[in-house]
């Protein structure tokens, strides 16, 4: 006679342990990476463990990293938006028109907002409602949304924003804590939420994995990729006003290359670039590591063209360890 | 905790000990453009050679790869944490820069902007490479000097709307009459800074003015143009080329005979006053309008309203020096 096992066989819904899965996460791998150039940083320039020389620091990356927060969520849905720094550039541009017409502060904030959601507005369309591929439409509106702006300024610029603006790009909330800093640790915790503990974060993620299964399963894919794209122009118009206040004033040149800042800060945090997998905490680690090692360097006056080659090769070097990594345990077995 | 403490006790140990021996010297920043740009180059040859000459300056030698504000910033704002004496900068944006340039001064380090300006709020002084009446009578006296006798000479610009070429020319205008008497300007013409249009006008200038002695170019662009159709039309020795252009451009039509000299802002002098100037305001002395600074062997120069001063005339190449500057820029 047998006894009825009443023991649930347990089918474990990860591989492996969850802490092993932790410690061996990319964004832990990030974390290792950040400490040690923190460490090697502090030993080589006598000024880098500083409080205000770190804050200066952060200045060099926020507005950049802000995008990379929107970005990732759009490359984990298998899209992407080149257009984001041709963004700044046309809101930076109705920002300074409005203020040739007498808007005060708070309009100027409204209007460089708006514009970029506007712009994603139009991304998001001829994406999700032409059915064109994002990388196409975005290599388009770069040139156009920039165009715009040259058309507008020539080789002249705006400038005489009002006092009180200067304090989105230059103003401290608290001691050394800069606005742009404090807004990037609330919205990278926004993000966080956003992409793993909403419904709608685990739709980008299905999305980003197999389409076709997420619209059989109901999920409205052109309207969340349509609310991607708002986003990403919402983050770009808010690093517009940032950017703006901080340079105190509008060029059409402004924030120019930086949409392949805003993707190498993506991909260095562990975001597929085929879409489907990625985390928040790794950008926010990669967008920390990026302005680490520009700014170590800078300390130690390398020059710039030695920095884009160390940038290059850290980026290599990241993407390739888990791979180089996984082929080795795969030919152990 | 304990050990982040320890980490920070150690480095800020070490960090004084490190400081202490940097700190005795001076240590003055040249932000540039951009790097790997052979006019900048030489700008730091000069910045070198004036704190050689000066002593216990360390210059840093910095910029960005692709000539932007954001760029410059970011190097800036190094530049602010590592506590350098003073900044000298010739600036990609005259705007964007300021609001960090007013930064490294409200933290104690002198800035000066040189070759390429800051508005009035981000710098103390600006050097200036020349002048519009300095230039204006540079170009002229290119041409006279080789003419005892005097005779027609003909000026090709850039475009009839460059403001630069314009001020220059109205400026060289005024000095005729009174410095160069025998010389007498029989046309000024617009090749628009395009070869081809450049080419074209010192074509017809040579055809309308069969007794021309000179042609002279205030742009890069047209010199070249003009000292080619002169070698290309057998006119050498005939029509003399001068104006402003580029050694390097230029040194085949200087070895020709096409040209006698040319003359530019030399990016030497101006990397070397650069230090010299810098140097003056971190051992106190006050820049305002009216002060008179010293620039080495360079000479002096002296504010005026806006803090700016102009460097010297434009710097002279002929046959003795070509060879070396066109190796530079």
């Amino acid at each position: 006679m047998s006894v009825q096992s009443t023991e649930t066989r347990r089918i474990p819904d990860r591989l492996g342990t969850p802490l092993s899965a932790a410690v061996f996460s990319w964004p832990s791998l990030l974390l290792v990476v950040g400490l040690v150039l923190f460490v090697v940083n502090s030993l080589a320039s006598p000024y880098f463990l500083s409080p205000w020389a770190l804050s200066d620091a952060t200045f060099n990356f926020t507005e950049k990293a802000l995008i990379a927060l929107a970005m990732a969520l759009l490359i984990i849905s298998g899209e992407i938006d080149l257009s984001v720094a041709s963004i700044i550039a046309l809101a930076s541009t109705m920002m300074g028109l409005a203020l040739q017409y007498g808007a005060g502060t708070s309009e100027l904030v409204l209007i460089g907002i708006m514009s970029g959601l506007v712009c994603g507005a139009f991304n998001g369309f001829l994406v999700t409602g032409l059915g064109l591929p994002s990388i196409v439409v975005t290599i388009g509106t770069m040139s156009f949304f920039r165009g715009i702006s040259y058309i507008v300024l020539g080789d002249q610029a705006f400038k005489g924003y009002p006092a009180s603006f200067a304090y989105f790009g230059q103003g401290y909330v608290f001691w050394v804590f800069s606005f742009e800093f404090t807004l990037f640790v609330l919205f990278a915790l926004l993000y966080y939420v956003l992409l793993h503990r909403t419904n709608f974060g685990r739709q980008v993620f299905a999305i980003g994995n197999n389409d076709v299964a997420a619209r059989f399963s109901g999920i409205r894919v052109e309207r969340v990729k349509f609310i991607l794209f708002l986003l990403t122009g919402l983050m770009s118009g808010i690093a517009a006003v940032l950017l703006t206040s901080r340079l105190d004033s509008t060029r059409p040149s402004i924030a120019a290359g930086w949409e392949l800042e805003a993707v190498t800060m993506v991909v260095l945090g562990g975001v597929s670039i085929l879409g489907g997998a990625g985390t928040i905490q790794g950008v926010v680690l990669a967008a920390l590591i990026m302005g680490l090692v520009t700014f170590g360097l800078g300390l130690l006056n390398v020059p710039g063209i030695v920095m884009s080659i160390f940038i290059g090769l850290l980026l290599i070097f990241v993407i390739a360890l888990p791979i180089v990594f996984r082929k080795i345990r795969n030919r152990r077995r | 905790m304990k050990f982040l403490h320890k980490l920070a006790i150690s480095t800020a140990i070490a960090a004084a000990l490190m400081a202490g021996p940097a700190s005795a010297a001076e240590r003055i920043a040249l932000v540039v453009k951009s790097l790997g740009n052979g006019f900048f180059d030489a700008a730091a040859k000069g910045a070198e050679e004036a704190a050689k000459e000066i002593g216990d300056i360390e210059v840093i030698y910095t910029g960005p790869t692709s000539a932007t504000a954001e760029g410059q910033i970011e190097i800036i704002n190094s530049l602010i944490a590592q506590q350098v004496d003073a900044i000298a900068i010739s600036a990609n944006d005259p705007d964007a820069l300021v609001p960090v340039l007013k930064k490294a001064m409200d933290r104690g380090i002198k800035v000066i902007s040189w070759d390429s300006g800051v508005a009035k709020d981000g710098r103390m002084l600006h050097l200036n490479p020349s002048d519009t009446n300095l230039i204006g009578e540079t170009i002229i006296k290119l041409a006279a000097d080789h003419l005892p006798d005097g005779g027609e000479v003909a000026i090709l610009s850039a475009s009839s709307t460059a403001t630069n070429q314009n001020a220059w020319i109205e400026a060289a205008k005024e000095v005729l009459p009174t410095k160069f008497p025998k010389i007498k300007l029989a046309a000024v013409v617009y090749g628009d800074d395009d070869s081809v249009k450049s080419t074209n006008e010192a074509k017809g200038l040579i055809s309308s003015y069969p007794d021309l002695k000179a042609i002279i170019a205030p742009t890069t662009v047209g010199v070249v143009a003009a000292a080619q159709v002169v070698t290309d039309q057998k006119l050498i020795g005939k029509i003399n080329v001068t104006g402003l252009a580029l050694p390097s451009e230029f040194k085949k039509f200087i070895d020709n005979g096409a040209s006698e000299g040319v003359a530019l802002w030399n990016p030497i002098d101006l990397g070397y006053s650069a230090v010299f100037l810098s140097d003056q305001l971190v051992k106190g002395k006050k820049a305002e309008p009216g002060a008179t600074f010293s620039i080495g062997k360079v000479g002096s120069i002296t504010l005026d309203d806006t803090n700016a001063a102009a460097m010297a005339a434009p710097y002279q190449f002929d046959k003795s020096n070509i060879e070396k500057f066109s190796k530079i820029y």
